[in-house]
């Protein structure tokens, strides 16, 4: 028998994934899929426990998620684009123009 | 029993494809992994009672989210790999043991959720059946404004990935 509690497993699991890959990769490119694989742990949990209550909410708010994560995919891939024009790299070692 | 079946290997898939996704060295590779980490994610949702959402992640993540990706790894050409570039600073072993901890936060999570029982909230009766006529349903009730506001985000962000991306307005 399959209970939410597996599918959170599974969505935590992801998750960590998601989290190892942001805090270990210094390529930038690899950090904003590792953070899409973060969005898609939360939105298994959010589907899991929309199919566990009979209610079509969470299905609704996962697919915010998506949106949303559509808009920062755009937005994040334009802002690579224009740093890679100026500097040359994607490590975001490197990425230190407006650190103090 | 077909369930667990089912839910076991998506699972294992899932896993598989995204520790590839993070590890892999070719970022082309990566990119690629992402596409069938989604494709297994999009079958967790079909499992889940959940076929409309499983072609909206088809759709927009392996179908558009994806590309994207794609392109900029094609437009990115890295003639020195990214993490040749080694920074004193760096500090891979804390960023584990920080996503290890992570770990066992969630675990403790999980295990303290199974001593509670799951409430059910059942959902206001919706006059529609079928999961697309639900979500649909609710969409354009209950969450019009949000839907309306996701929209307006996805114009703004639209225009600033031209704004950004262009190399002179």
């Amino acid at each position: 028998m399959i209970t939410p509690t597996h599918y959170m497993l599974l969505s935590s699991a992801l998750f960590i994934i998601g989290v190892a890959g942001v805090m270990m990769r210094r390529n930038i490119i690899v950090i904003f899929m590792s953070i899409e694989l973060i969005l898609n742990a939360v939105n298994i949990n959010l589907v899991a426990y929309s199919s566990q209550l009979q209610n079509a909410v969470g299905q609704v708010f996962a697919l915010f998620v998506i949106a949303v994560a559509a808009a920062e995919a755009a937005v994040g891939l334009g802002i690579i684009l224009a740093f890679y024009r100026n500097k040359e790299t994607v490590n975001i070692d490197e990425m230190n123009l407006m650190k103090w | 029993m077909g369930q667990a079946i089912a839910f076991y290997t998506l699972a294992a898939f899932i896993l598989g494809f995204a520790v590839l996704v993070v590890t892999t060295k070719d970022t082309v590779h990566s990119v690629l992994f992402l596409v069938l980490d989604f494709l297994f994610v999009a079958a967790l949702y079909v499992l889940l009672d959940a076929p409309f959402l499983a072609v909206i992640q088809v759709l927009v993540y392996a179908g558009g989210i994806v590309v994207l990706y794609l392109f900029v790894v094609m437009l990115v050409n890295l003639k020195r790999p990214p993490e040749a570039h080694h920074d004193p600073h760096r500090r891979t072993k804390l960023g584990l043991f920080l996503a290890v901890a992570v770990l066992l936060e969630l675990g403790a999570i999980a295990v303290y959720q199974t001593t509670r029982p799951v409430l059910s909230v059942p959902g206001a009766p919706m006059p529609v059946t079928g999961n697309t006529e639900q979500v649909g349903w609710l969409l354009y009730t209950s969450y019009l404004i949000p839907f309306e506001i996701a929209s307006m985000l996805l114009l703004v962000a639209m225009i600033g990935a031209i704004v950004l991306a262009k190399r002179e307005l």
